[in-house]
């Protein structure tokens, strides 16, 4: 029934995981809470997740028209903007979120004892239900202007899992750093801000990939922006066959991202035994 | 013969004090140079103004399950550090913990309680931080809220709760836990004293139960209630390990002599407050800084203090404060305008006679009855057992009372 606890220094748990298991509880409660507390004592409440996502789709509809970005042919402009808003602001708020997600929960961090990933987990797992509420706005979209997407939407589940290993791995990342250094603080905003002007909401990636005068490798470094992968795929699960995948620059997305998990997982698990200490 | 439930070999902890920051986290700034500097510089060391510093040393113990452990020590003594160490929120530097069973830490009244989330949301929320699970909160749910006497405000936020609401809720939820061993850090410095007998007699009830329960209180009193032995620290390292009456008794003896002057710090905002005190002395009855006070002779206590502005209604207290944190005198001056300048105020003791031992002076200085400094758990009185007292009042030992002035006693024969 007991169960024997050795505590030393340096001492890998060899129930890492199953402690996380063991704790899903306290990861349900923790979603629960950051969902409960968010629009505490606002008067539209949980409208706010889908007034934030619609208003930025109005502003870059509005900018792609006043400047004719090119859309392909048949598929309204407000589909195409959408179809990448959306990802683009699950992967920015999870990643931010999840950066500043310990120092946020610092308390807990200082004077309980569970198993320190389930704060930027349950972050990004905050973002991703804003996510599936934000979704119902696609959904009417397309129905209003009748558009079929087709048989690809099957495959948004594994766009989307992308996503969410990409702002886990960078978040886990992020968070671990931003204990110890929190210049991190300022950098989150900027690198989310940068983020948005090389990943292809406002335009699309057919832009780059199908110019002429864009260099091979030009395009691969474009494409190493694992969200490039991500909105790509987006558009091709929803925008149907107008909307083509890049195959070396999505294997070079789906490479980084696990990657950035890998990377993200080692250096946390490597630095929280001495986030109490220093935080 | 049972199992120890706790179990720790020589025990160390050790923090790096970096004095080139004053805030503990590191300016990446500073990394990305300090690497630099080391590459281009022939030795290979940074230089350093980095100090080690074992908050914990060669700690080792072992109790038993079923038993209460009381750990005392003065502030800085490692408690919290210990503490912190068994619940697993910090890594030892040295040694090893072996543990068998469920460990439950109370280290803070209400960790992880939000404001905007009402009782009934923060019993779950706080349950589960603490370890529980959610059939577990369900079936305890009425239990907790009866415990806390909260009833009426369940959906009420907990942000408009009194804060002896806030702590009775945040501790019923952790007295509710069923862990085998449960660790407890100063919590009952809050909350009133009824509801403190009530925890107490809860966490005794936990240990009735064959659960082992650690316990850090400065309060000797609760501690000396609950526990069976105790564990003493100083300055990270093991005192004395024993019945908790030694130990408490060993702690209250002090082993350093309390210090005469104590210079204090200039608070930061110290323009926008009324005043500050500067130093406070405690002296022997013709003026001289003493440390310790023979037992029966009179003392004084001098604080030197700096009035800012026109101060109205000014009052300079004392208090007496035995270490039981027993409140045994206070003291006021007559409240006077006053204006701004250099004071010092005198307390003469020529009256009361105390038993010798250690006890906490309390100052405080206030304006219109509200009170703009408060030193307390600072200045130590001394009354040391070198005696001055004369043949008859000598009988007098520390058994027979806290204060040594005698009563007017008259024996007179009956006819």
């Amino acid at each position: 029934m007991s169960s024997r606890i050795i505590i030393e220094h340096g001492s890998k748990s060899k129930s890492y995981w199953k402690d996380i298991w063991n704790y899903r509880g306290l990861l349900y409660f923790l979603a629960w809470r950051d969902v409960l507390v968010r629009y505490k004592q606002t008067s539209i409440g949980i409208i706010w997740s889908l007034l934030k996502p619609l208003l930025t789709i109005a502003v870059m509809w509005f900018f792609g028209k006043l400047f004719k970005v090119p859309v392909p042919p048949g598929v309204p402009r407000i589909l195409v903007v959408c179809a990448a808003t959306l990802p683009w602001q699950f992967f920015s708020s999870a990643f931010s979120d999840a950066s500043n997600s310990l120092l946020v929960n610092s308390n807990l961090l200082t004077k309980v004892y569970f198993p320190r990933l389930l704060i930027p987990i349950s972050s990004v797992l905050v973002c991703l239900i804003d996510f599936l509420i934000s979704f119902a706005i696609l959904v009417m979209l397309l129905v209003a202007f009748r558009f079929n997407p087709g048989w690809k939407i099957c495959f948004l589940p594994l766009f989307l899992g992308l996503a969410f290993i990409m702002a886990m791995g960078t978040g886990l990342f992020i968070a671990a750093m931003n204990v110890k250094f929190r210049d991190f603080r300022y950098i989150v905003p900027f690198i989310v801000q940068f983020g948005l002007y090389v990943s292809p909401v406002g335009f699309s990636s057919d832009f780059i990939y199908k110019h002429k005068s864009i260099s091979e490798a030009t395009k691969i470094i474009y494409s190493m922006n694992p969200m490039v992968g991500v909105i790509d795929g987006f558009r091709w699960c929803i925008l149907g066959n107008s909307m083509s995948i890049y195959i070396p620059g999505f294997i070079t997305s789906v490479a980084i991202s696990v990657l950035s998990l890998i990377l993200g997982v080692w250096y946390f698990r490597k630095t929280e035994k001495s986030f109490a200490d220093v935080i | 013969m049972s199992e120890p439930a706790i179990k720790v070999e020589n025990l160390g902890k050790q923090y790096i004090l970096n004095h080139l920051s004053k805030e503990r986290y590191t300016n990446l700034r500073e990394v990305i140079t300090g690497r630099a500097k080391s590459i281009f510089s022939s030795s290979p060391k940074v230089p350093s103004s980095k100090e080690e510093f074992w908050a914990l040393e060669d700690i080792s113990f072992e109790i038993e399950s079923g038993s209460r452990l009381g750990i005392i020590g003065r502030n800085g003594a490692g408690k919290s550090t210990l503490l912190k160490i068994l619940s697993r929120i910090t890594e030892p530097t040295k040694g090893r913990v072996t543990i068998e069973g469920r460990v439950a830490s109370l280290l803070e009244v209400g960790t992880g309680f939000h404001p905007e989330l009402s009782g009934r949301e923060n019993i779950y929320l706080n349950g589960s931080i603490l370890g529980m699970d959610k059939a577990e909160i369900r079936k305890k749910f009425d239990e907790i809220v009866a415990f806390a006497e909260v009833e009426r405000f369940l959906d009420t936020p907990v942000k408009r709760y009194s804060s002896g609401m806030y702590v009775r809720l945040a501790f019923a939820v952790a007295a509710h836990l069923e862990p085998e061993i449960l660790i407890v850090d100063e919590v009952l410095a809050v909350g009133d004293a009824a509801f403190q007998k009530k925890c107490l007699g809860k966490m005794r009830d936990v240990s009735g139960q064959g659960r082992t329960v650690i316990f850090v209180s400065h309060n000797m009193e609760a501690v000396q209630k609950l526990c069976t032995t105790g564990l003493l620290l100083h300055k990270g390292k093991m005192v004395m390990l024993g019945p908790i009456e030694q130990v408490t008794r060993k702690y209250m003896e002090g082993s350093d002599t309390g210090t005469a002057l104590y210079d204090i710090q200039e608070p930061e905002n110290k323009e926008k407050e009324y005043g500050f005190v500067r130093r406070i002395q405690v002296e022997d009855e013709k003026g001289n800084p003493v440390p310790e006070i023979p037992v029966g002779a009179n003392w004084q206590i001098r604080v030197l203090f700096r009035l800012n502005r026109y101060t109205p209604s000014f009052v300079a207290g004392l208090g007496l404060v035995s270490y039981l944190d027993f409140p045994i005198r206070t003291s006021w001056s007559q409240p006077a305008n006053t204006n701004a300048g250099e004071y010092e105020v005198l307390f003469k003791n020529d009256d009361l006679m105390l038993v010798s031992g250690q006890y906490k002076l309390v100052i405080g200085l206030s304006a219109e009855g509200k009170t703009f400094q408060y030193i307390n758990e600072l200045v130590t009185l001394s009354i040391s057992e070198i005696s001055t007292l004369t043949h008859n009042e000598r009988i007098v030992n520390q058994e027979s009372g806290l204060i040594l002035n005698p009563m007017n006693i008259t024996i007179t024969p009956l006819k």
